[in-house]
């Protein structure tokens, strides 16, 4: 009895792994060109109103903790002033510019304070939750940039 | 001298007048903010409070601090562990024997062979003279025993000695405070050296001083030591903190107090 259970233990275990295996990888391969990041993360189309949400959420994009950026129903002086203002955005860079900034801002800037928002790789003691995972996935980069791009309004 | 003479020269008076009061009025300004700053441009997280919290510092009797001073009082007089002896049957009046020592810290101790900070020179009192368990990390007795021998350091100039045997120490300090951590990637330096003034959402960004501490931090209704504030960063950075009293956080308070060197002793500060 017990080498069947140990051996049906070990199946499972060599299932799980298999499975694991088989997940999509947390980070999608991008390929750089210039200051850009041309092509899109994934094959679906983007979400705006979802970049909005990405861009609010302070467990996720939470912009506003570092930039100035229309978002209705937050107060003026609940922004930040580390990075410049988000007003305008979408006139001043293209999709694939916004993309590279969000993904890995510091292959344009080593010195930057902005976070790679989808790298996983050379970080230094992650706290064990967010170990292995980008602050945003594929899809959420995506919806994000979507959002930005929307930006075309000058700060008043 | 003509009358369009005249008016020539008290004209010629009262722009040199305007002059100078113009010219008066930076170094006035700077003369004011010298009290909060160090010779080395060093500045108390006191300056990046508003006045309201300013106050609330100021005023011993609503300073929430005070009610932990008469905490460590009591306990300083209070016989603890198989010797039965309290501080103050070795140390006498704290007023006395504590005056200068919190500036002075964390030093060198030769018996240890390490660099260790107040609040761990407090527990190898407790469990060499008194032979009582030291007092856990972050707990009320050890934060009011803290903070009752910082109070008897107030105003005195943050000095603490790194060359010599705390050389190494000083220096795995520095390095920590210049380290991208966590998942966002983001040392000390990139917040409290490069973004000094700015905001994160509304709140302004101090130099991360630590001549106050332990603080009152009104975002935790209670006395906070600085390596609870260091854990709490690495929080925010989604970087795994690293324990209090740990020798990475005992380095960093060194490095933090050395870079505050000149800055006067709070106590008992409050923060927000």
């Amino acid at each position: 009895m017990r080498p069947l259970l140990s051996a049906l233990v070990a199946g499972a275990a060599l299932w799980v792994s298999v499975a694991a295996a088989q997940v999509q990888s947390p980070v999608v391969d991008f390929r750089v060109v210039g200051d850009a990041i041309p092509q899109p993360l994934t094959a679906a189309p983007p979400n705006p109103q979802r970049g909005r949400a990405v861009a609010a959420d302070s467990r996720l994009g939470n912009c506003s903790i570092c930039h100035h950026l229309p978002l209705p129903g937050v107060p003026e002086d609940a922004f930040g002033d580390i990075g410049p203002s988000l007003s305008g955005v979408g006139n001043r860079l293209s999709a694939g510019q916004l993309r590279l900034r969000i993904v890995d801002a510091s292959r344009l800037n080593p010195r930057t304070l902005m976070p790679p928002y989808h790298r996983v790789e050379s970080l230094e003691r992650v706290a064990p939750a967010f170990r292995g995972r980008p602050i945003l996935d594929a899809r959420q980069v995506e919806d994000l940039v979507a959002f930005l791009l929307t930006l075309t309004k000058p700060a008043p | 001298m003509s009358r369009h003479r005249a008016w020539e020269l008290l004209l010629a008076a009262l722009l040199l007048a305007g002059a100078q009061a113009l010219a008066g009025e930076p170094q006035k300004a700077e003369a004011a903010g010298k009290r909060e700053e160090s010779a080395t441009g060093a500045r108390s997280g006191y300056h990046f409070l508003g006045p309201e919290l300013r106050a609330l510092q100021d005023d011993s009797f609503a300073n929430p601090g005070t009610l932990w001073l008469e905490r460590g009082a009591a306990l300083w007089r209070q016989p603890a562990g198989e010797a039965g002896r309290s501080c103050e049957s070795c140390h006498g009046r704290v007023g006395r024997s504590m005056a200068g020592v919190a500036a002075r810290y964390p030093a060198f101790d030769a018996d240890l062979g390490r660099v260790i900070n107040l609040e761990q020179r407090i527990n190898r009192c407790r469990s060499e003279r008194q032979g009582a368990a030291p007092l856990a990390w972050e707990s009320p007795p050890l934060l009011a025993l803290t903070l009752l021998v910082t109070r008897h350091s107030k105003g005195l100039p943050v000095q603490v000695a790194v060359n010599g045997p705390a050389r190494a120490s000083f220096e795995r300090g520095r390095d920590l405070f210049r380290r991208r951590l966590g998942q966002l990637n983001l040392s000390c330096q990139h917040c409290h050296e490069r973004s000094v003034g700015r905001h994160l959402r509304g709140e302004v960004i101090s130099q991360g001083q630590v001549n106050g501490f332990p603080v009152y931090r009104l975002l935790w209704e209670t006395l906070a030591s600085s390596h609870r504030m260091f854990a709490w960063c690495n929080d925010a950075v989604r970087a795994k903190p690293y324990a209090a009293g740990s020798r990475e956080y005992v380095d960093l308070e060194l490095y933090l107090k050395w870079r505050g060197r000149g800055l006067p002793v709070e106590a008992p500060a409050v923060r927000r």
